[in-house]
């Protein structure tokens, strides 16, 4: 009862206001509650706060406002999914859930209804084969680009050889955390290294038996693909043993300031990858000032400039610039979501580009096209400084492997092809 | 003024035994059976269908079939969300290994596998009662979501470990699949929870189902009486894994399409079924639905009225959404203990009196 009179007084108000344009709704499916919160809430703010931004300083994108409607969904599928039956009616240009237990849900779904599905660097890593997945984009990069990146940084310290070597993968029992494993065994039997991997179920508060093992087997690097609250126990745990902290690398969701700060001084040196780059970035000063200061920030605006705001500032960035690219397309500032992938598709990111928008190399360069919708694939290693109490990057964008993963997505996504009877585009 | 047997003379005794004896009961009950199948489903649309019905039949299934095994028997179980991915694994198995057999007919197979696995998990029960066989169905639930995550073979070696439900149809129109129509996914949720809570309100009133009451109230004397506690005690988990399995099967083909077992069948959905269940009414069909719409609808009511109506923070909304129904269901096991089914029943007899009391 209380949608349809919302709809009517929505409908009210649409009318009285005459023939302005109509918004652009950008949905944002976020988690501010349960065991995953504290990644959720940075990552909202900053989706969030740049799109008011967009609206406070330019106006709008290309002229037309944009509108964020937020939907709670814990993490969780069931509402993961009454966010998207509730929210996809009112003109949504695209999604970003967050979440690839979601991510899962949403591509049949957003495929049959013809709205884009943009995971950037988390959700199903096939997906980067746009020929099979027309709907669905993972750029700039995903997991089995993350776990060839800590490979070839590794490689990198060994002076190019791992032959001999111990590497434990420690991951979220769940489709997130199984994603990296084929890659990692099939370096595994490219570079000569022992591989293993521990399970640790959701949501993680209890790792004594993974790192029992993990002390007994002695591993020379760990590396974890985690997310909320067992990122913090897995570093405290590496703690206890006494594992040294510089032979463990987390993946891009394993190495924000929530995850090693309650460790203290014992998560000094842990490293972990990031898509993004970050640091101060001139577009924080805008935000600060058109957002924050007036009182129209997502959070309280502590968060800004931290690592998952900077990457879910980055992600409404490349919403933006999609958007941009669609309306230039399609030559109207009032696109729709089959005109938005479009310009997802023709999404080029300069350092030129990046430059003028205020956030100079926040990202690697890249363009997406009708086949790679998985961008670059590229990410850096960055460390954990407990002194400063900063994250410091240790190298540039590190290029994965992709001789191994190339042949993976391609398998993986002709199987879901297959299995759905989807016949290749692009050709 | 409501509720009264005057006037309604029975003269057979087919009619003296039905399920709803007094006349208004059962032409309540026939409206409802109207509205649901003649007009829900054209005013239907995909929020309502994928938020609202869909979900709350599905669990209402389960929470029955719970019902059967800990309202009906006295059996504690705390592993009805293993039981499920029971369900939905052996639907998986089945649909992608015989595309060709109809889909229904496989959520019923996969009930079968369920109810299977439910009476082999059953057999501590003959040994162990109470607080102790919960802690045995709570291993039944452990070791089920292991197996599903450490077998790729129910998985079908997929790289993720999710499984996804690939279209089925049946007479050209889609049953599975996202091209389902919301219209569609709900009558065939209601289709199996009109046949099956059917079929549990027959056995619960039958001989089976009096044999599961006996042993409830007190085993030793259903025994001496000749009630073989071997047989009752497996077909109340063999019945009750069916429709949890059903349940399951449905949870994942038609509601969510994909599922990961350790997410979509925790300890958390067995709490939640057990919890429908108790508030509900043990022993009660109609309080499985008043359960199941408690815990299923009253959140997403919470919701839009909270985000949706006033427009408040929808962190503060999830939060206070937990607050809310948790005091509701303290307020309403304080004010009546044997759950919404026995408020109902009170309301009944209150009516039967009205509008002169005395």
């Amino acid at each position: 009862m209380t949608k349809t009179t919302l709809m009517t007084l929505a409908l009210g108000a649409a009318l009285a206001a005459g023939p302005a344009l109509a918004d652009l709704v950008f949905p944002d499916l976020s988690y501010r509650t349960g065991p995953y919160a504290a990644g959720g809430i940075p990552f909202s703010d900053g989706y969030q706060d740049y799109f008011t931004l967009m609206n406070e300083r330019d106006g709008g994108i290309g002229g037309a406002k944009a509108r964020v409607i937020e939907c709670e969904t814990a993490y969780n599928t069931e509402k993961g999914v009454e966010c998207y039956e509730a929210t996809k009616g009112e003109g949504a240009l695209i999604y970003q859930p967050l979440s690839t237990g979601i991510t899962y849900q949403l591509i049949p779904k957003i495929s049959a209804d013809g709205i884009p599905l943009h995971t950037m660097g988390y959700g199903r890593t096939s997906a980067a084969n746009g020929k099979v997945f027309e709907w669905v984009f993972n750029y700039p990069a995903n997991y089995w680009n993350a776990a060839s990146v800590a490979i070839n940084y590794l490689l990198e310290e060994n002076g190019g050889n791992l032959s001999g070597k111990k590497i434990t993968l420690l991951y979220h029992n769940s489709a997130y955390g199984k994603e990296p494993i084929r890659t990692l065994e099939e370096l595994a039997s490219k570079h000569g290294y022992t591989f293993n991997s521990i399970p640790v179920d959701h949501p993680g508060q209890e790792q004594k038996s993974q790192w029992l093992q993990i002390r007994r087997e002695r591993p020379d690097y760990v590396i974890m693909w985690g997310w909320g609250v067992m990122n913090q126990v897995a570093i405290q745990e590496a703690a206890n043993i006494r594992f040294p902290m510089e032979n463990f690398i987390g993946a891009w969701w394993s190495g924000a300031e929530h995850d090693v700060s309650p460790a203290g001084q014992a998560a000094h040196g842990y490293k972990a990858l990031n898509m993004n780059r970050i640091g101060d970035l001139p577009v924080f000063d805008d935000i600060r000032q058109y957002v924050v200061e007036p009182g129209l920030a997502a959070g309280d605006g502590s968060n800004v400039g931290s690592v998952l705001y900077t990457r879910g500032m980055y992600a409404a960035m490349l919403a933006v610039e999609a958007a941009r690219t669609a309306q230039g397309i399609h030559g109207t500032p009032d696109i729709t979501a089959a005109m938005m992938r479009d310009g997802m598709e023709a999404l080029e990111m300069t350092n030129a580009r990046m430059e003028a928008l205020g956030a100079p190399g926040i990202g690697p360069e890249f363009s997406v096209s009708c086949e790679n919708h998985g961008g670059s694939g590229m990410g850096i290693v960055q460390q954990w400084d407990a002194n400063n109490g900063e994250w410091v990057a240790l190298t540039d964008y590190i290029p994965s492997d992709n001789e191994v993963i190339d042949p993976l997505i391609v398998q993986d996504s002709m199987a879901f092809a297959g299995e759905n009877n989807i016949t290749p585009r692009c050709e | 003024m409501f509720y009264r047997e005057a006037g309604d003379f029975k003269t057979s005794y087919l009619s003296d035994s039905q399920t709803f004896p007094i006349r208004f009961d059962r032409f309540r009950y026939y409206a409802v059976l109207a509205v649901a199948f003649g007009v829900i489903p054209f005013l239907i649309n995909d929020y309502w269908a994928s938020a609202v019905f869909v979900p709350f039949l599905i669990y209402a299934i389960a929470a029955i079939g719970l019902n059967i095994l800990t309202g009906y028997c006295g059996q504690v179980s705390l592993g009805t969300g293993g039981f499920m991915a029971v369900g939905a694994y052996s639907v998986y198995k089945l649909m992608t290994a015989f595309p060709d057999v109809n889909i229904l007919i496989h959520v019923v197979l996969a009930g079968m596998i369920t109810a299977a696995v439910g009476a082999l998990f059953g057999l501590p029960s003959l040994r162990i009662k109470g607080f102790y066989l919960a802690v045995a169905t709570l291993a039944a639930q452990f070791f089920l979501v292991w197996l599903f995550n450490k077998v790729p073979w129910f998985y079908n070696y997929s790289a993720s470990g999710q499984i996804s439900a690939p279209e089925r149809t049946l007479f050209g129109v889609a049953l599975t699949g996202p091209n389902t129509d919301a219209s569609v996914k709900y009558l065939v949720c209601l289709g199996f929870v009109v046949v099956l809570a059917w079929v549990a309100r027959n056995l619960t009133r039958g001989t089976v189902g009096r044999s599961w009451m006996a042993i409830r109230d007190m085993d030793i004397a259903a025994e001496i009486i000749g009630v073989n506690p071997l047989r009752a005690k497996l077909t109340a988990f063999a019945v009750s894994s069916f429709f949890v399995g059903i349940a399951g099967a449905l949870f994942f083909a038609v509601y969510l399409g994909a599922v990961e077992v350790g997410e979509a069948f925790g300890i958390q959905k067995s709490f939640l079924i057990l919890f429908m269940v108790i508030i509900g009414g043990l022993g009660s069909i109609f309080g499985s639905f008043a359960g199941a719409a408690f815990l299923v609808l009253l959140p997403v009511l919470l919701k839009n009225v909270l985000v949706g109506g006033l427009g408040w923070p929808t962190d503060l909304a999830a939060h206070l959404e937990l607050m809310v129904v948790g005091a509701l269901i303290i307020f309403f096991l304080i004010a009546e203990p044997h759950g919404l089914a026995q408020l109902w029943r009170i309301a009944k007899e209150k009516l039967r009196l009205w509008p002169f009391p005395h």
